[in-house]
């Protein structure tokens, strides 16, 4: 098999932590591949799989309504298939609707392909951000350390969409089809189990 | 590990742990801590007075804002004593805001800082904007569950500040001027003295390592992780002096994190716009044509005119505990 091509968004947010996750993913899966911070349409357009990172959700939603091409990219390249993982802010960017713990309803810019409803901020401000084990079957037994930053959670999902793990009944880790999302930061820990069930998605799109 | 856990105190008053249910929560870790900066990439955070200012700033894709009771070039003309800002404006400006929300205390100033944490500030500038409260020692910044940041002129500075709890560093620069000459001197003087220690790592020098150490009086191991990882183990932004969206682009291209921007958007004719357009020019510093559109965004006559920082009568920088 050819290198796999794997874009980490670049316009907001910790990108290079998602490059290194995911380069020490690709490591550890014995994959060749390539993953590098993207931010123009062409380069966008020839990945097999695509990282949207932490950040604020309301920058890159209008960094990407600037920049209009790149937005229209991402979502054509989610629709054909193309596996994508959002870690927080990359969990809003991909839900269907959105609102805020304290403000309400936001008119931010959503890609909108992820059949859930997202709550911002749901923990509260940053002094109630926290770490804690979490289980996540699909990732086996062993507990995955969540690093949660003013985080979201998934108040609502549709009937396509797999809840991957929850914390304290809430929803905070869902999967559909190609689309990985979680409220937590993976590549902030030093478990890199979450990055490698995305590569492996893409490993399969890439033999359909 | 993606952040640079190196440094961090054993017995740290800010952990707290909490139990939900069958889960045990732990707040204030450093990986938490840290990691906020780490959200903060690539962003420009904005320094604003009233709530239509923070959202003026919300809008134009501020990654977070700082609330001041007065802007910096404010701070310089008033004269007087500069305090944190009203607790009702910070509170006013929370209700209505999603992005994160930082505000400043005095250097030193432990009660300010633990005022800011119980409103729920998300992060805390210990800041030489304000007037020093403690002209011997910073906070000791571990007893704290909120991240802080601070500013540093050079790499002692910054380590120092790290090594009692900073959660991010931004360069001092000269605020409220304008002017970006000092904050790029800054920059540049922590860039020169990393590469040194790099230099002394691949050698393996040990000797000249630990005498680094010795005189920027920081502990061997976290020169040693500096060293090794050839950048500031936290987050580092630039500030003082950034007024416009080539301003931006050019710390950005020295290396910075990402940028604050405090008399600079508000202070101008054109906030709106400039807002927009430093934002931009901030995401895409290494790409001339658009930092070229960013600005065109705005009109150099709307600029915040400045100050000569040679003439000044008040240094900032220069504020606050020599260590």
């Amino acid at each position: 098999m050819s290198n796999i091509k794997v874009g980490v968004l670049g316009i907001q947010g910790d990108i290079e932590e998602n490059v290194l996750a995911t380069a020490e993913a690709l490591k550890k899966l014995n994959l060749r591949g390539t993953v590098e911070s993207v931010r123009y349409s062409e380069s966008i357009a020839d990945l097999d799989g695509l990282i949207l990172p932490g950040g604020e959700s309301t920058v890159i939603g209008s960094l990407l309504s600037i920049q209009g091409k790149v937005f229209q990219t991402i979502e054509k390249k989610i629709t054909e298939g193309m596996p994508v993982l959002g870690t927080c802010a990359g969990l809003i960017m991909l839900s269907k609707r959105t609102y805020d713990k304290v403000v309400g309803e936001t008119k931010q810019k959503l890609f909108g392909m992820l059949d859930v409803v997202i709550e911002r901020n749901a923990f509260g401000r940053q002094h109630e951000s926290f770490e804690a084990d979490l289980e996540i079957p699909v990732l086996g037994k062993e507990p995955f350390r969540g690093i949660f930053i003013r985080s979201p959670i998934v108040n609502n999902v549709g009937e396509s969409v797999t809840i991957l793990t929850k914390l304290n009944d809430k929803i905070v880790a869902v999967k559909q089809n190609n689309i990985i999302g979680t409220s937590f930061h993976p590549e902030l820990s030093s478990d890199r189990r979450l990055h490698e069930l995305f590569i492996k998605d893409i490993v399969g799109f890439r033999k359909d | 590990m993606t952040i640079s856990i190196v440094a961090t105190e054993e017995e740290r008053n800010g952990i707290k742990f909490k139990n939900l249910h069958n889960e045990q929560l732990v707040q204030g870790t450093t990986l938490v801590k840290r990691g906020f900066a780490h959200m903060q990439k690539h962003g420009v955070i904005m320094d604003v007075t009233t709530v239509e200012q923070a959202q003026i700033a919300e809008d134009a894709g501020a990654v977070a804002v700082m609330v001041l009771d007065k802007l910096p070039y404010d701070v310089r003309k008033a004269g007087g004593v500069a305090r944190t800002a009203s607790i009702k404006v910070i509170e006013e400006i929370m209700n209505e805001i999603t992005i994160p929300l930082m505000a400043k205390c005095r250097i030193g100033h432990i009660s300010e800082a633990k005022i800011l944490e119980v409103i729920g500030v998300d992060m805390i500038d210990e800041s030489e904007v304000l007037t020093p409260a403690d002209e011997e020692n910073h906070i000791w910044k571990w007893d704290y569950t909120t991240p802080f940041v601070n500013g540093a002129k050079n790499l002692g500075e910054a380590l120092r500040r790290i090594e009692e709890g900073s959660s991010m560093i931004r360069t001092k620069g000269e605020p409220g001027t304008g002017n970006i000459a000092e904050a790029i001197r800054h920059i540049k003087q922590v860039n020169n003295d990393i590469r040194k220690l790099r230099s002394f790592y691949f050698d393996k020098d040990d000797q000249e390592l630990i005498k680094f150490s010795r005189e920027l009086k920081i502990s061997y191991p976290l020169i040693k992780e500096t060293a090794k990882l050839a950048r500031l183990p936290v987050v580092n932004f630039a500030a003082g002096g950034i007024s416009t969206p080539a301003d931006a682009a050019l710390v950005m291209n020295l290396g910075c994190d990402g940028v604050f921007v405090g008399s600079g958007i508000f202070k101008a004719e054109d906030p709106v716009q400039r807002a927009k357009s430093i934002v931009l020019a901030t995401t895409y510093y290494d790409d001339p044509t658009i930092v070229m559109e960013a600005q065109k965004l705005v009109d150099e006559k709307k600029s915040l005119l400045g100050l000569d920082t040679k003439s000044l009568e008040l240094r900032m920088q220069e504020r606050g505990p020599m260590i």
